[in-house]
């Protein structure tokens, strides 16, 4: 079979062209220049300036709470989108339309309500302080916002999948035999898990570079609650535009291998598509 | 048909889109010549005022319209603004190493403090305190913030004009009395250790405090102290301490933007302007101490008399070192563990 023939829009040139364009103007050119004002410092300035012990501590707390929010948001986000495709009930269409909010909402909003929810004196926080959950000014407080600002991913990309997913084959499942969790797991899982891995990934990348919530709702103490971004701002504030892309260089190198890793483990688990 | 109207539609609707966020960003005053005024955050009302005033008077001085535009945000980020080139006209941010910035970037010519013709600093200002209403903890002194019962909302020194601002105040508190160096890293640490949250911007300091009601005391610039008080609904009331620090918020023209746009004599009139009694009085209303002396003697009753040391040469030779030494990467202030005592 031709695939000329296939084509439903003519353009391939354009559209490559296009996507090129776009890619550098957006993307590569941006990430090319904070290279390049990195690779002005040497490699010993490079490290003095990335790798401090209150750097280390930073990138540490970014990236153990953006992975325990994304973590977080793959339970949550598979109940919601499984709830929304499986059962109908009354007001589903508004509840579906509550979960892009996180997107539309101003991060540094999101982080001034949490804040003040979970202040001693907030309406939650009178509860749970005395408990001892500190869901304002702690790294709680930080993977909560980063839950918030992440939760559409995992429900966006799955529930599609979910509502792809032929009802004969479940049914096929039963006929030969499968019990309701043999059908679960052997039939429903496998499809889900691409789809998953995908939304933690965007969930996981976003969280890395989240600054407006987070600056809110932590209290922003060296060495415990204080997050890579803020040490570039930081650095900024000096008028260190080396040493400030030099951090950024390296959250970015990070960031994509941990992509990379991801990316490898997504295709792993399709690995019998085809 | 249907079709061509909704894709003209939205053709229109995006163009239109498209125009709108091109142009926006700034708050345009109505008139001919145009400046843009690049200043910090808590200015906007001040400036706004002040804008109108100019506007009025250089019309009837000259018959020529101006129309002033104002762009705010933290005071480090708008230089760097005006370093990758936004095209101020004048600058008025927080602090002198900000606009000196400006300067080391070849946008302003050298010397800029000694300009306008009565100087760079049409108004001053100090660090006092904002505490819980009947000052409860009994805050009178820079030195019973370094009390074990006492919690103090700052925001980062090294992230906030602000917080910079209050730590020299702290800092000159003990020198300013004729305490050595050791001393005041002494008092100032033990100030940081009752810190609990350091917020990275003024805005940030201000609702923990008043919203969240997180601490016991809130430095902050005495006009922002008036508004928060104001604000409060009677939950807060100012604290003056003895001594603070002098703090300048310098303003000058940028050379080389208004060479380029021809706008100097409207630039050079607009700064020289803030220096006349009606700027002065406008400025006294919105709490930034007056530098005219006239204008300084009618509002006297209006700012308690407490002694204003300045920062140069108490706290370091000039506002380079000062930086350098205080809150650089590895300086003073990254030496102090903030917050120890809240764990």
């Amino acid at each position: 079979m031709s695939t000329v023939g296939r084509r439903v829009l003519p353009g391939f040139g354009l559209g490559l062209g296009y996507t090129g364009m776009y890619l550098s103007m957006l993307v590569m050119i941006p990430l090319a220049a904070c290279l390049l004002k990195a690779a002005d410092l040497s490699w010993s300035e490079f490290w003095a300036a990335v790798w401090t012990p209150r750097a280390v501590a930073a990138y540490k707390l970014t990236f153990i709470s953006s992975l325990l929010a994304a973590a977080i948001n793959v339970v949550l986000g598979l109940i919601v989108a499984w709830t929304l495709v499986r059962y109908q009930f009354p007001g589903k269409r508004i509840v579906d339309a509550l979960v892009d909010v996180p997107f539309a909402l101003p991060t540094a909003v999101a982080g001034l309500v949490y804040a003040s929810l979970y202040v001693e004196n907030g309406w939650l926080g009178q509860f749970l302080v005395p408990i001892g959950i500190e869901g304002a000014y702690s790294r709680t407080g930080i993977v909560l916002v980063l839950v918030f600002t992440g939760f559409p991913f995992v429900v966006r990309t799955v529930q599609p999948v979910l509502e792809d997913l032929d009802a004969e084959t479940e049914e096929a499942a039963a006929v030969l035999g499968a019990n309701r969790w043999q059908t679960f797991y052997r039939v429903i899982v496998p499809n889900l898990i691409p789809p998953t891995l995908t939304g933690f990934t965007l969930a996981f990348a976003r969280s890395i570079g989240e600054y407006g919530s987070v600056i809110f709702i932590s209290s922003n103490m060296p060495y415990e609650t204080e997050i890579a971004p803020v040490l570039i701002v930081s650095r900024l504030e000096e008028f260190a535009y080396k040493e400030a892309a030099a951090i950024a260089v390296l959250l970015l190198g990070f960031s994509f291998v941990m992509l990379v890793v991801i990316n490898l483990l997504e295709r792993w688990s399709r690995r019998h598509d085809r | 048909m249907a079709r061509t109207i909704v894709l003209s539609g939205i053709t229109i609707y995006v163009l239109a889109a498209l125009a709108w966020v091109l142009t926006a960003g700034v708050v345009r005053d109505g008139g001919k010549v145009e400046l843009l005024n690049v200043a910090c955050d808590p200015t906007r009302e001040l400036w706004r005022d002040l804008n109108g005033k100019f506007i009025d008077q250089y019309k009837n001085e000259t018959g020529n319209d101006v129309t002033i535009r104002q762009s705010h945000g933290g005071s480090g980020s708008q230089a760097r603004a005006v370093i990758d080139g936004l095209d101020a006209d004048v600058v008025t941010l927080a602090l002198w190493t900000d606009t000196d910035a400006v300067r080391k970037a070849g946008l302003i010519d050298p010397g800029w403090e000694q300009k306008p013709n009565k100087g760079s600093l049409p108004f001053t200002s100090t660090i006092v305190f904002v505490v819980r209403k009947g000052n409860p903890k009994k805050l009178h002194e820079w030195s019973d913030l370094a009390r074990d019962d006492v919690q103090v909302i700052t925001p980062n020194p090294k992230t906030s004009g602000n917080g910079k601002w209050s730590f020299l105040a702290m800092w000159g508190s003990v020198r300013h009395r004729g305490g050595s160096d050791a001393e005041a890293l002494a008092f100032v640490t033990a100030v940081y250790e009752g810190v609990p949250i350091l917020d990275t911007a003024a805005r940030g300091a201000t609702m923990t405090f008043s919203q969240k009601k997180k601490g016991d005391v809130h430095l902050t610039w005495e006009n922002e102290a008036y508004l928060e008080v104001q604000e409060s609904k009677d939950e807060l009331e100012i604290v003056h301490p003895s001594e603070s620090v002098l703090a300048e918020p310098h303003v000058a023209v940028v050379d080389r933007v208004v060479d380029r746009k021809g706008t100097r004599v409207v630039a050079e009139a607009y700064l020289n302007f803030l220096h006349e009694i009606e700027a002065q009085e406008i400025i006294a209303k919105h709490y930034y101490r007056p530098t005219h002396p006239l204008v300084k003697k009618q509002t006297a009753s209006q700012f308690p008399q407490i002694k204003l040391f300045e920062a140069i040469p108490l706290l370091g030779p000039g506002w380079d070192e000062i930086q350098k030494r205080y809150f650089a990467e590895g300086g003073v202030f990254d030496q102090i563990r903030v917050g120890r005592r809240h764990k």
